[in-house]
C-alpha cells in the first residue's frame, strides 16, 4: 500500500542548524499521525516539508506516492490548519472558507454551498456573513478547519491545532477532531507539544527530538515502552532509571524506565523494596505526585487522590511490579 | 493627577490654543482674501475692493495651465513609480530576512530626512556628470526620490501588522503568487497604498527645492508662483493659483488621513 506520507533520509538544515536531520517516516493512509516534540525539536519543519513551504536539503518526500520536492505548496492536495489560524481579515467567514475553491475557479454559487457545508461540518452554519475578527477563538478555530476541509485535501496537516484554547474547549475541540477525522476518513497530521494531547487523539506518534526521531509508535508503545531516556522523560515524565539500578531488579544492565504510576509507596520501614524518603508533594486534583529521593535518585511516584499519606520528609519503603520496569534499548 | 474626559479645560488654555490655530491659518485665510481683491499691483490691507475678475483672467493665462499640467503630470508619474517601487520594497524588507536589511531600509528612509537642498544638488551634479539634459523625467526622478518614501513608511507599517502566515494560508489553498497578491496581500494594504500614495502626490504637487536643481527653465506651480511674485502685474492671479493649489493638496491628505485611521481598525479586527 502506497504510504500518504513518506521521508527518506529527508534533512533539512538551515545553515549550521539541522532542523530535520535525516529522517524516515510512513504515515498510512487514513491515520491520525502526531508529530510530539519540545520546541525547536523539527516537527513543525517536518510539517511545513508536507506543507511545501520548506524543500528538503537532502532526501526524498512523497505525498501518495507522488514526489513532492520542488512542486509548490499550490499544487499539493495538502492542506494545513495553522496555529494563529491564518484567517483573512478582509473576508468574511463564508467567503475564507470558499478561498480555495474560488482560486481554483469553481463558480460562485456552487462554491459558496460548498463552503456553507463545510461550515455546518464544523458545527458553525449560519456565521457565514460575520466577520473573522467577530469570532471567539474557538470559532476561528472551526473555520480555519472549515477552509483546509473544503479543498478535500488528501492529507490535513494541523499546526499546533489547540494551541490557543483553553483547557475546557480544547477538550471538546480533540473529541471532536477526532471524530471528524473518523468521519472524513481523511489522513491527518498534527503537530503538538503536548504529550497528552498527541496520546488521545494519534493513532500514531512519532517523538521528536533535536531534529530526528526518537520513537515511532502507538500511544501504548510510547508510553508503555519508551526505546530512549528522552522518550521516557519527555511521555509522561518517566522516571529513569540508570543501568546500576536497574540491575539489581532485573539481572540487566540496561537504563530502565518505571512510570510514576507504576510505584507504589507504603510507610513500613523494612521489608522487600527500595528505601526512600519523601521529599515533597504536588497535590494535582486527581492524583497526588510525590517527590522521592532514594539514595540519591530522584524519583517521582503518581498516587490517587485520598491515599494516606507519610509527612514529608519520612522514610518510606517503594514497591513496583517487576513487569511495569521497561528496559530500554539504548545502550547503558 | 489625571485629567478626566468630563473635565473642563482652563479658559487660558482654550484661549492660547485658539491663537495657536488661528496664527497657522489666518495667513492662509488672507491668500484667499487676496485673490479677491481689486489692486493688482501690491497686497494692500483692506483690499480696496472685491472682484472675481482674477478667476477669469487666470483660466485665460497659458503659463498657469502649463505649470499646472506639468505638476499634475510630474505628481501622478512620480507617485505611481514611487507605489511600485515602495511596496516592492516594503514586502522585502518587512516578509523575509537577507543580508543588509536593516542598511537597506535605512537607505530607502533617507532621503525624506535628507535636506532637499541636498538632495537637490546631488541629482543636479549626478545629471551634469552623466550629461543628462533637464527634462520631465529629470523632475519626476528628483520627486521619485522622497515619493518613494512616504509609499515605502505606509506600506511597511501596514506588511508589519499583516500576518506571515496569512500569505502562506493562501498559497497552501491553491493559489498562486500571483493570485496571492490580487486575493489577499492587495485587499490588505489596498488602503495603506492609496494613502501613500495621496500623500506622494500632494508632496511632489507643491515640492520647489529639490524641483529648482532638477526642473531647468520649466516651470512646476510652486516654481511658477515663485517666479509671479516678483513680476509686478496682475499678482491676484498668484492667489487664485494658490487657492487652487491648496484645495488640490489638502483633499487627498485628508482623504489619506481617513483611510489610514479605518486601516487601524481593519487590520487589527484580524488579531
Amino acid at each position: 500500500m502506497t504510504s500518504a506520507v513518506s521521508f527518506k533520509q529527508v534533512s533539512r538544515h538551515f545553515g549550521s542548524v539541522r532542523a530535520v536531520d535525516a529522517v524516515d517516516l510512513e504515515i498510512a493512509p487514513g491515520e491520525f499521525f502526531a508529530m510530539l516534540g519540545p520546541s525547536g525539536s523539527g516537527k513543525t519543519t517536518c510539517l511545513r516539508l508536507i506543507a511545501g513551504f520548506e524543500q528538503p536539503t537532502a532526501g526524498s518526500i512523497s505525498i501518495f506516492g507522488d514526489r513532492a520536492e520542488g512542486v509548490p505548496p499550490y499544487r499539493r492536495n495538502v492542506n494545513t490548519v495553522f496555529q494563529d489560524y491564518a484567517l483573512f481579515p478582509h473576508l468574511n467567514v463564508l467567503d475564507n472558507v470558499a478561498y480555495g475553491l474560488m482560486v481554483k475557479g469553481v463558480g460562485k454559487a456552487e462554491r459558496l454551498k460548498a463552503a456553507e457545508e463545510a461550515l455546518s461540518l464544523v458545527r458553525l452554519p449560519g456565521y457565514g456573513a460575520r466577520r473573522p475578527g467577530q469570532l471567539s477563538g474557538g470559532q476561528r478555530q472551526r473555520v480555519a478547519l472549515a477552509r483546509a476541509l473544503v479543498n478535500q485535501p488528501k492529507v490535513l496537516l494541523l499546526d499546533e491545532p489547540l494551541g490557543a484554547l483553553d483547557l475546557k474547549l480544547r477538550e471538546n475541540m480533540q473529541e471532536e477532531l477526532k471524530s471528524l477525522q473518523k468521519v472524513l476518513g481523511i489522513t491527518f497530521v498534527f503537530v503538538t507539544h503536548d504529550q497528552g494531547e498527541a496520546l488521545s487523539m494519534a493513532d500514531r506518534v512519532a517523538v521528536f527530538n533535536d531534529g530526528r526521531i526518537m520513537q515511532v509508535g502507538t500511544p501504548e508503545d510510547i508510553y508503555q515502552r519508551p526505546n530512549t531516556r528522552f522518550v521516557a522523560d519527555f511521555v509522561g515524565s518517566s522516571n529513569v532509571l540508570p543501568p546500576d539500578f536497574v540491575q539489581r531488579y532485573s539481572g540487566q544492565r540496561r537504563w530502565g524506565s518505571l512510570r510514576p504510576e507504576s510505584i507504589r509507596v507504603s510507610s513500613a520501614t523494612s521489608g522487600d523494596g527500595v528505601a526512600a524518603r519523601l521529599v515533597g508533594t504536588n497535590y494535582l486534583g486527581a492524583t497526588t505526585r510525590l517527590a522521592l529521593d532514594a539514595d540519591g535518585l530522584r524519583l517521582h511516584a503518581v498516587v490517587p487522590a485520598g491515599t494516606a499519606l507519610p509527612a514529608e520528609g519520612e522514610a518510606v519503603m517503594l514497591t513496583f511490579n517487576r513487569d511495569s520496569l521497561h528496559l530500554m534499548d539504548e545502550p547503558a | 493627577m489625571r485629567s478626566d474626559r468630563g473635565q473642563r479645560a482652563p479658559l487660558g488654555l482654550k484661549i492660547a490654543a485658539a491663537c495657536g490655530l488661528l496664527f497657522l491659518h489666518l495667513p492662509i485665510l488672507l491668500i484667499f482674501i487676496y485673490a479677491f481683491t481689486t489692486e493688482e499691483k501690491s497686497f494692500v490691507w483692506p483690499p480696496p475692493g472685491l472682484t472675481t475678475q482674477w478667476f477669469a483672467v487666470t483660466w485665460n493665462r497659458p503659463d498657469v495651465w502649463d505649470a499646472l499640467s506639468l505638476s499634475v503630470r510630474v505628481a501622478a508619474i512620480s507617485t505611481a513609480i514611487a507605489l511600485v517601487l515602495g511596496t516592492l520594497c516594503a514586502a522585502a524588507v518587512s516578509q523575509t530576512r537577507f543580508f543588509g536589511r536593516e542598511t537597506i531600509s535605512l537607505l530607502v528612509i533617507l532621503p525624506i530626512a535628507l535636506p532637499g537642498i541636498i538632495t537637490g544638488i546631488a541629482l543636479r551634479s549626478a545629471f551634469a556628470l552623466a550629461d543628462i539634459p533637464f527634462s520631465f523625467w529629470t523632475i519626476v526622478l528628483g520627486h521619485a526620490t522622497f515619493c518613494v518614501v512616504v509609499v515605502y513608511n505606509n506600506a511597511v507599517a501596514r506588511f508589519r501588522r499583516t500576518s506571515g502566515s496569512m500569505i502562506e494560508a493562501s498559497m497552501d489553498l491553491g493559489a498562486d503568487s500571483f493570485q496571492t497578491f490580487r486575493h489577499v496581500v492587495l485587499p490588505n494594504i489596498a488602503t495603506a497604498l492609496l494613502a501613500g500614495g495621496m500623500l506622494a502626490f500632494a508632496l511632489s504637487f507643491d515640492e520647489v527645492i529639490v524641483t529648482t536643481f532638477t526642473a531647468g527653465q520649466q516651470q512646476t506651480v510652486p516654481i511658477w508662483m515663485l517666479e509671479e511674485l516678483i513680476r509686478p502685474r496682475q499678482r491676484p492671479v498668484t492667489n487664485v493659483v494658490a487657492m487652487v493649489v491648496v484645495l488640490v493638496t489638502l483633499l487627498p491628505i485628508l482623504l489619506a488621513y481617513y483611510l489610514t485611521r479605518d486601516g487601524d481598525q481593519i487590520a487589527g479586527s484580524g488579531k
